[in-house]
């Protein structure tokens, strides 16, 4: 329902504008952003080796099993979050069955490994080639429909998946108890405790593999025509590209990265559990990318970080003395981490549009002030995208 | 013989409590555009402060019984009132963003329900005689269906009537065919917005009661869980369309029923098939006018 008349830069051009600084002006001040990540991820690497504690952050020191697990946990949503960033960020399409895939490559590998002799790569690649058709297959029918119906029908999919888990066909799935992970055929620097932190370093990789990817994605032309078909989908089709099957490929990327990452999950987590299947784990994916901020990819990533950080920290805040003492009307809502976690969310889209990555943006503006004249359009301009795109999808 | 009367009674039943979920999220949507996640929030809080109000007074009585239906419906529209003014109304014309805020809604009354009233299903009573069974052509059924077919299709009535004879029903209806132009002719139509809002609350309340009935208990995840077909039938029947969810309600509710006796349990998967098949042959639904 856009306006013929309006005259908006392509939308290619708005999506670079958070990652790419976009004034000459701002590039000699600042440091580039791919810099600022290899020595994000040189220093995460590192953590492990050091004796750094963050109190009321991390369970312990940075070496211990404990924390290593927390971090590895934070990377791995962090990875999956930025899947589902690619859905959501770049293509607009809010899925509600994100869930599926994950929990297919988690589960299609326990699976694999418990029933079969298959070492763990090529039973990781079958599972894979299975996750991938799945998410072929579903995207297809649910890409029948856009908008609101396309967020309705992907969620009756994974839902269908839920109730097919929980059912435990042929003794499968395990029903709610889930399957363990089968440590056979599974190198031993993976398994146990003493390796946690091989499982991190795991886990990074993971989350740099997935990053480098949805940048690829984002930044070559498919992307940029599904960034267009998200903006103006009439116009996509005039010039001749077929906005379905790039939809289409956009969500079997996602899907696949989404199953690679809960093989990941699986090997952390030595389990595959019914809850990974549900629409409530789709959820929360949402919820770290719209904490972070919908279409920023770091923003992604850190929502994903500080969202599993609250998540386990309130766990533990729930069942401490100092919430037990409390009176009745403070101690429900607050024994409950998902209450909390749901009105910190609906607080983020009520009063801060942007999440964490448009409050960093505004924050770093205001400090620049005059400089930022060619930036402020860009800010403008990404602003009167995002007002379209939601005029589009109403 | 008697096995299929059974099961297209019961299917029936379920039907109706399909419908009543579906009624509200269909004129929502077709009204307003958004998509209320936090609709099972609305039909498990009905659901619990009937439950309250009944075990209060006298759980087996008719009182009790009617009474909670009352308190139940009320609560469903007050909390669906407070949310179109709180949290949907300042996000205005932004429906993702009101989409998302219902969803962390829907998050946060989960949570919560588990903090008052626990995780685990609270098992209920109403009156004997909806334990009781009443023969049609040699099956025993279930008096708890024939409560549910009959609310179901006094909502239905009810609504059809307000919409088609009030005042209010007119300015939905036409806010439902061409929002801006109602806006245009100087109608306030936010107040349609809160009205709708109350009544598919109330609709989801007293689903939340008869469900709660109908399985005979009451848990925190009752409304997420009939949420999802809702939203199946909602989808088949045709976003905003209320003839449709009715339908829809039915043509979903049945099958799920034979197939749960006839092919092992697999009910839930074949309405998701059903969703599935509609969507390849019909994308807008059976009665859909557009595509959303």
């Amino acid at each position: 329902m856009t306006s013929p008349t309006s005259t908006e830069r392509p939308a290619t051009e708005r999506a670079a504008a958070p990652e790419a600084s976009p004034a000459p002006v701002r590039e000699r001040r600042r440091l580039p952003g791919w810099l600022l990540g290899v020595v994000a991820v040189v220093v995460a690497a590192c953590l492990p080796l050091l004796n750094l504690s963050v109190p009321g952050v991390l369970p312990g020191p940075t070496y211990m099993p404990g924390s290593l697990h927390l971090m590895a946990l934070c990377m791995i949503f962090a990875a999956l979050a930025l899947s589902y960033h690619l859905l959501y960020g770049v293509a607009g399409m809010l899925s509600f069955g994100h869930a599926l895939y994950f929990a297919a490559g988690a589960y299609g590998l326990a699976i694999l490994l418990k029933y079969t002799e298959m070492p763990l790569l090529v039973a990781g690649a079958l599972s894979l080639v299975g996750a991938i058709l799945l998410a072929t297959l579903v995207g297809a029918v649910s890409l029948r429909v856009a908008g609101v119906s396309f967020a309705m029908v992907t969620l009756a999919f994974a839902q269908a998946g839920n109730v097919l888990v929980r059912r435990n066909p042929r003794g499968l799935t395990g029903g709610e108890e889930g399957v363990g992970l089968a440590t056979a055929n599974v190198p031993d620097t993976l398994v146990g405790v003493v390796n946690t932190r091989n499982m991190f370093w795991v886990a990074l990789v993971t989350l740099v593999v997935v990053y480098v990817v949805v940048t690829w994605v984002q930044r070559s032309r498919a992307g940029h025509v599904v960034e267009a078909t998200r903006e103006n989908e009439m116009r996509v089709r005039v010039i001749g590209q077929p906005p379905y099957l790039i939809r289409l490929l956009t969500f079997v990327i996602a899907g696949t990265l989404a199953a690679v990452v809960g093989m990941v999950y699986l090997l952390l987590q030595s389990q595959a559990v019914p809850a990974i299947t549900s629409a409530d784990f789709t959820i929360q994916a949402l919820i770290m990318v719209v904490l972070g901020g919908v279409g920023s990819r770091w923003g992604a990533v850190v929502g994903a970080v500080v969202y599993t950080l609250l998540d386990q920290r309130l766990s533990v805040l729930a069942g401490s003395d100092l919430v037990e003492s409390l009176p009745t009307l403070l101690r429900v809502p607050l024994s409950e981490p998902a209450f909390i976690l749901g009105v910190l969310f609906i607080l983020v889209v009520l009063f801060m549009p942007g999440g964490i990555a448009g409050g960093a943006r505004r924050l770093t503006e205001r400090r620049r002030g005059p400089v930022r004249a060619a930036g402020s359009h860009t800010k403008s301009a990404a602003e009167a995208a995002e007002r379209r795109r939601l005029e589009e999808l109403a | 013989m008697s096995i299929l009367v059974l099961l297209l009674v019961t299917g029936l039943g379920l039907g109706a409590l399909y419908f009543l979920v579906a009624s509200g999220l269909s004129l929502i949507y077709g009204l307003m555009g958004v998509l209320n996640f936090a609709h099972g929030v609305f039909l498990s809080l009905g659901a619990f402060i009937g439950w309250e109000v009944a075990r209060r007074l006298d759980p087996s009585s008719w009182t009790g019984f009617l009474l909670a239906m009352v308190v139940g419906a009320l609560a469903g529209a007050t909390l669906a009132a407070l949310t179109e003014l709180l949290l949907i109304r300042p996000l205005y014309n932004r429906h993702i963003e009101q989409v998302l805020v219902t969803v962390g809604l829907g998050l946060v009354g989960v949570a919560l329900f588990e903090g008052v009233w626990g995780t685990d299903a609270a098992f209920i009573s109403g009156p004997p005689w909806l334990k009781q069974t009443t023969s049609i052509a040699g099956a025993r059924i279930s008096n708890t269906n024939f409560l549910a077919i009959a609310v179901a299709v006094a909502v239905l009535v009810a609504l059809i009537l307000f919409l088609r004879h009030t005042r209010y029903g007119l300015i939905i209806r036409a806010g439902v065919e061409n929002r801006s132009m109602v806006t245009a002719l100087g109608i306030d139509v936010r107040k349609s917005f809160t009205l709708v809002f109350s009544i598919g609350g109330a609709a989801a309340g007293l689903g939340g009661v008869l469900a709660s009935q109908y399985f005979g208990y009451v848990s925190a995840h009752l409304g997420q869980t009939l949420l999802i077909f809702a939203f199946i039938v909602t989808v088949i029947g045709g976003l905003g369309s209320l003839g449709g969810a009715a339908v829809a309600a039915v043509v979903v509710a049945i099958p799920q029923q034979l197939a749960n006796y006839y092919l092992g349990g697999i009910g839930d998967l074949i309405a998701v098939l059903a969703l599935a098949v509609v969507l390849l042959i019909r994308p807008t639904g059976l009665m859909g006018a557009k595509a959303a």
